[in-house]
């Protein structure tokens, strides 16, 4: 099935978690805040969470910045 | 100056340093953490935004600023809307480790002025969640004194245009500010180089904070280390209590045993 991470598409397994997407990526989980389908996720359900085919997933973290 | 009883505290928090700094625009994470450490800030700002996910190779600025020795002051830069700024706000609580944000709505991208109504709309919403709230607001008391009564517990009002290294433009209203509310207040934005920070110190401010004046220097270390000193030497002054200012001489030696 096809989601949507960060705006790009991206083929998963069926049924995959938030952890298991992040694992894939490289990404460790206490670093990210995950958006899914605009919910913010709670990181200890990144576990549960299955994925289902169209979701729209975001995941961000700090970056260097001081305003604008 | 007893430094150790001279403590910034914020809704209970305790900040070591009066100079916070920015982490934009450095070349790369080694420099990044270099001028900070420099500066001798423990409270750094941060900008939430997208993972690279086509390019894993990059790393995480955490890997450099560990959590547990800086104060990671999340910001929304970037949002011109109250609804954004929401959304930023709370995605940089999930991504992190403490409620607190500096809260900015702006208004246009020529000037970064925040929108102040927009900023007191998302602030009422964040508080309410349970954020510790640091708004970046206008050198406007009123406003200011707004942002305190729904419950910032610090306002940064800014001293110039973000970027623009103009330096403290209205001193009197920063004044009027620190007169009017009774928190802690950094002042946001605008200082270009350490004479500026000193004297944002100097009329009283509690922190500076600032970014582009140190990354954008020709020597970024050195200014991060001179504006150390300066924000130092401003407070120390500021706690001194200056001389007042006369139109005539005073002199300083004594009459008494001339000839």
């Amino acid at each position: 099935m096809t989601i949507q991470v960060n705006g790009e598409s991206r083929g998963v397994g069926e049924g995959q978690t938030v952890a298991a997407l992040l694992q894939d990526l490289d990404i460790r989980a206490d670093r990210v805040a995950v958006e899914l389908n605009l919910e913010i996720l709670d990181r200890n359900d990144f576990e549960t969470r299955g994925l289902r085919e169209g979701d729209r997933l975001e995941i961000l973290s700090f970056i260097g910045g001081g305003a604008e | 100056m007893d430094t150790i009883n001279d403590r910034l505290m914020i809704a209970g928090r305790e900040f070591k340093s009066r100079l916070w700094v920015g982490t934009g625009k450095y070349k790369n994470f080694v420099e990044t953490k270099k001028a900070i450490d420099a500066s001798g800030a423990d409270v750094v700002t941060v900008a939430v935004r997208r993972v690279n996910i086509t390019d894993r190779s990059k790393e995480n600025l955490l890997d450099y600023l560990d959590p547990k020795k800086y104060i990671i002051l999340p910001n929304t830069a970037g949002c011109y809307t109250v609804e954004d700024a929401v959304r930023y706000a709370r995605l940089a609580r999930a991504a992190g480790v403490s409620d607190l944000v500096k809260l900015e709505v702006l208004g246009d991208e020529k000037t970064l002025f925040p929108d102040t109504a927009g900023l007191i709309e998302a602030a009422k919403i964040l508080i309410k969640e349970g954020f510790i709230v640091l708004p970046y607001t206008n050198d406007d008391p009123i406003v200011a004194k707004k942002l305190v009564d729904i419950g910032c517990p610090a306002v940064m009002p800014l001293a110039a245009p973000i970027g623009s290294g103009l330096g403290i433009r209205n001193p009197y209203n920063l004044k009027i500010i620190m007169e009017t509310v009774k928190v802690p207040i950094i002042v946001d934005a605008g200082v270009g180089t350490a004479s500026d920070a000193a004297l944002a110190m100097e009329y009283g401010a509690d922190a500076v904070l600032m970014n582009t004046a140190i990354a954008g220097a020709q020597d970024p270390f050195a200014m991060a280390e001179a504006m150390k000193y300066a924000v130092w030497a401003g407070r120390l002054a500021y706690k001194a209590g200056r001389i007042p200012r006369k139109l005539y001489a005073t002199a300083s030696s004594p009459i008494e045993g001339m000839l």
